[in-house]
């Protein structure tokens, strides 16, 4: 039922309204990137960073300024959104106030012409079994504000998968909900789409809602596509540091640092070796899942304190070297930490650990064998 | 490859749609535009022309080569245009100002006082929003004769200054000012009065700016009741002046000196729109309706 | 707490003083005058109550003509001018560059005179001796027979009359549902435009249904308005409607009052009576339609 969506070389221009300022807008650079059939894609980054331009360039309703969009085999660059066979869930879910939930899910169907028009008979099945799938099928002659947050979402997937279309765009989908609903909500979304197996767009500024269910993930800055790849891929080998720092929850801690005779540094604590490097200034990412408790070992933190979470315990300390203000550490519950010692010793595991240029951010690769 | 040119054509087409669709909506508008601007262009164009050029125009003229300003010259010395604008400001300014005294006092008591009986009280005064002028003016009418007070400023002014729509509007505008800060001021021993003038008239400024200027237009334009108040041409205000020039004034005939006159009452209110046209347009379509 | 009523009321009397002189006083008053026969504007004395007052009013030529007269301009106007400011408002609504522009223009004739503005639209539609005037240039001009539409036939005053009435309550029908449009969340029309919605369909199941409390607002206002229409005909037709025959409710109810013809304020109530009748039992009728088909 999906579709490969291709887009090559998109690029997004945007004219500057502000006279006081005389660049124009980039909104999105020189993107390109083939989305396999039937997968589902979190575009993930900072408000700002182009992926709802994205969405949009996607579905039609804007149009690029260079580049490509290649739905299938069908170049659809120039087609208006009516012609392109998308289904588009809103952020704010754009339910129409005065219908109920059947008549929503009803209007794509009824705008179809031509030889594509149903009889009302097929169109009442094919809402219904629309509904059934989000499983709002007992709410059909509710008005959306008679509804919750969460039900309302699941109308408007309902209208937008019941005109069976060849690519599912949403926007933001979980923005308006609470974070109990927010778990619910994606949950349901996976399942849904795994059932249609309809590629699926989705665009998102939380990264723990785009690792936990996409296949794939792009990650975007200022308009720029960073890192392509599955969640764990991508958490497991960034590209730079901005990926690093994005990604993962408790974030990253990161030390200013340097490479010196094979040695890595974070401040002053030399805490690996890091061979095929030369020496230079760089910045040290440890994931808090990186530090092991260790006597002896080389990084030295002043203990703030230490706040136990059943199955994990955080270590929350000081570094002179660290960017902020505490470092976060996760380490298993087992091991107890003197709570009244004023310091506290960690070793890290290598594979939690990056480096990345202090002048371009990139990642630089090193091996600590 | 069939399939690809097919969505290029549809594409072209959906564009040319929209495009014709613009040149449409842009002709439909400014043909509106013209026909609303056409008789403020004529009243222009005929003011300056001179009183034989334009009686002497079987086919009118859209231009004149020799403009003149005869006219307005005439519209201020043969009939006392002078008079009637002086009168209708001293009726706008002195009928807005006292409006804004009762209004704001009023609709202060209702947004923040606590007294026996203002919850009827203000039913009753928003039932009387949906009485009709028409219905009132009679007796007023006679009650003006009767006191006396035909033919002066007094006459006019007075049944005009209470406005059961502004109070609500404003009384609205007051309760959106949190409690807190009134609790505050009374904290620090702050009167009512000195409250009402240093708080939150200021930060109610936006809403009084658009109360103001309604008022004022309405003024400007009142033509009933000064008609039914006034016969003494020394009372007269411009809407009641303009209709005597319509009837009495310069010899039917001089309707270059009538658009001289018109053009002359007509631009202050032109002017004022002009600086404040966002204002007004927002206040109007927050709650004013003509007449 | 008794200190504190007191200045409520304090506050509150320059209002009631007013409102109570010269709007519940009449409001009584006015009732009164409708049922006292015969009444003497000069010795300020009546024969008696009775329904006499409604009675001659309802046989008086000039009423009936004047009733005639209102309900023609109220039938035409009111649908006619909502209908053109809702396609001019979608206009607008549907373009960009100059779009402040056009706003502005339109709102123009809302600040004029209306009296002034009457005089204009006169001269451009009377015929002299002198000119045929600017509009039977243009009837001249595609053909037409030239036509006096201030002097003239009953049907080119009356068409003046409406032609002048829609142009002066264009600006505020616009302005309103400009602003209805704009406050339409614009997500709608995306998602309707994703899901191919044709463009009359987008009109008559998105737009007005979201507009529809709007439009019934101006449904209602515009029938209250245009039933009390009287200093428009004043411009056009001059003080002495009654002899142009374009009189309306409310000129009847003043030439009753004053001027000429005036000095009988027990006709002039029960004319007004009958005027506020008339215009609360249409206002009503329209708010149970309105509830019927106002979505939200």
């Amino acid at each position: 039922m999906g579709m490969r969506v291709v887009l090559e070389h998109l690029t997004k221009v945007f004219p500057n309204r502000n006279r006081k300022i005389h660049s124009d807008v980039i909104a999105v650079n020189d993107f390109s990137f083939e989305i396999p059939d039937g997968q589902l894609v979190g575009l993930l980054g900072p408000s700002g960073c182009g992926k709802s331009t994205t969405l949009n360039l996607i579905c039609g309703l804007e149009t690029p300024t260079s580049g490509k969009i290649i739905f299938g085999d069908d170049d659809v660059t120039r087609l208006p959104p009516e012609n392109r066979g998308v289904g588009f869930v809103f952020q704010n879910y754009a339910l129409y106030p005065h219908l109920t939930v059947l008549e929503n899910i009803l209007f794509p169907l009824q705008n179809l012409k031509g030889s594509a028009k149903l009889s009302k008979e097929e169109m009442l099945r094919r809402a219904r079994d629309a509904a059934r799938l989000v499983q709002i099928d007992t709410l059909l002659d509710r008005k959306p504000s008679e509804m919750s947050g969460g039900q309302q979402q699941r109308v408007a997937i309902a209208r937008a998968l019941v005109k069976m279309p060849r690519v599912l765009l949403l926007d933001e989908p979980l923005s308006n909900l609470d974070a109990r609903l927010r778990l619910q909500t994606r949950e349901e979304i996976r399942r849904i789409q795994q059932e249609t197996k309809i590629t699926t767009i989705f665009v998102t500024h939380d990264q723990e809602e785009a690792m936990s269910i996409s296949d794939m993930i792009v990650v975007m800055k200022d308009g720029v596509v960073q890192q392509i790849g599955r969640p764990q891929d991508v958490y497991d080998s960034p590209i730079n540091l901005f990926v690093a720092k994005f990604l993962g929850t408790p974030p990253i801690n990161v030390f200013e640092g340097r490479v010196k005779n094979g040695r890595l540094f974070a401040g002053e604590n030399d805490i690996l070796p890091a061979k095929g490097v030369s020496d230079r200034e760089v910045y040290v990412g440890i994931r808090p899942e990186g530090f092991i408790l260790d006597e002896n070992g080389p990084l030295a933190c002043g203990l703030t304190r230490v706040e136990v979470m059943g199955r994990d315990t955080s270590v929350v300390s000081t570094h002179p070297a660290a960017q902020s203000v505490s470092i976060r550490s996760i380490i298993s519950a087992e091991n107890r930490v003197d709570t009244d010692s004023k310091t506290v010793r960690f070793s890290v595991k290598p594979a939690k650990v990056f480096i990345f240029d202090r002048e371009t951010e990139e990642r630089i690769r090193f091996s600590a064998d | 490859m069939a399939n690809q040119v097919d969505y290029e054509r549809i594409g072209r087409a959906a564009r040319a749609r929209s495009l014709a669709g613009k040149a449409v909506i842009y002709a439909l508008l400014t043909l509106w535009a013209l026909m609303v601007l056409f008789p403020f262009y004529w009243m222009v164009l005929s003011s300056v022309k001179s009183y034989s050029a334009y009686n002497s125009e079987y086919v009118p003229r859209f231009f004149t080569l020799s403009p003149t300003l005869q006219n307005y010259a005439d519209a201020f010395t043969a009939v006392s245009l002078g008079r009637y604008f002086l009168n209708t400001l001293i009726f706008t300014l002195v009928t807005t100002a006292v409006m804004l005294a009762v209004v704001v006092l009023a609709a202060f008591a209702f947004a923040r006082l606590e007294f026996k009986g203002k919850n009827i009280a203000f039913t009753l005064f928003l039932s009387l929003m949906m009485i009709p002028n028409e219905l009132v003016v009679i007796t007023n009418f006679v009650t003006i004769t009767n006191l006396g007070l035909r033919n002066t400023f007094t006459g006019l002014i007075l049944p005009s200054v209470t406005s059961v729509f502004y109070i609500y509007l404003l009384k609205e505008n007051f309760e959106q000012i949190p409690g807190e800060l009134y609790r505050a001021a009374k904290v620090d021993g702050t009167s009512d009065f000195k409250y009402l003038l240093r708080v939150m008239l200021p930060i109610s400024q936006p809403t009084i700016v658009t109360i103001t200027i309604l008022k004022i237009i309405e003024c400007w334009n009142a033509y009933v009741w000064p008609r039914l108040i006034t016969d003494n041409e020394a009372y007269f205000l411009v809407s009641n002046g303009i209709q005597e020039i319509r009837e009495n004034g310069f010899g039917r005939e001089n309707i270059p000196a009538m658009m001289a006159a018109v053009v002359v009452i007509s631009v202050p209110l032109i002017v004022l729109f002009l600086i404040f046209h966002k204002k007004i347009m927002a206040g109007v379509s927050r709650g004013g309706t003509k007449g | 707490m008794k200190n504190n009523n007191l200045k409520g009321w304090l506050y509150l009397l320059p209002a009631i003083l007013f409102l109570g002189c010269f709007m519940v006083y009449p409001l009584i008053d006015v009732l009164v005058y409708s049922f006292e026969e015969g009444y003497n504007f000069a010795s300020q004395t009546s024969f008696g109550l009775g329904l006499y007052n409604y009675a001659y009013v309802l046989h008086d030529g000039y009423f009936l003509q004047a009733v005639k007269n209102t309900f023609i301009l109220v039938i035409i106007t009111v649908p006619l001018s909502t209908g053109v400011a809702l396609l001019i408002s979608l206009g607008l609504n549907a373009i960009k560059p100059l779009r402040n522009l056009y706003q502005t223009i339109y709102f123009l004739p809302y600040v004029t005179n209306t009296l002034a503005v009457g005089l204009v639209f006169m001269i451009l539609f009377k015929k002299t001796a002198y000119t045929d005037g600017m509009v039977n240039l243009l009837i001249h001009f595609f053909g037409g027979e030239s036509v006096d539409f201030i002097d003239g036939p009953y049907w080119a005053k009356m068409f003046v009359m409406c032609f002048y009435t829609v142009w002066v309550v264009m600006p505020f029908k616009v302005l309103i549902l400009t602003s209805a449009l704009a406050s339409v969340n614009p997500d709608y029309y995306r998602a309707a435009r994703v899901d191919a919605t044709p463009k009359r369909r987008i009109f008559t199941r998105i737009t007005l249904p979201m507009i529809s409390p709007m439009v019934f607002y101006l449904i209602i206002t515009g029938f209250i308005g245009a039933f009390k229409a009287y200093s428009d005909e004043v411009a056009l037709f001059g003080t002495d409607l009654n002899a142009a025959g374009m009189n309306t409710i409310v000129g009847y109810v003043y030439d009753m009052l004053y001027g000429d013809s005036g000095g009988y304020p027990s006709y002039a109530s029960a004319a007004a009576l009958i005027l506020f009748v008339i215009v609360l039992t249409i206002t009503c009728v329209n708010l149970l339609v309105s509830k019927k088909h106002v979505h939200y």
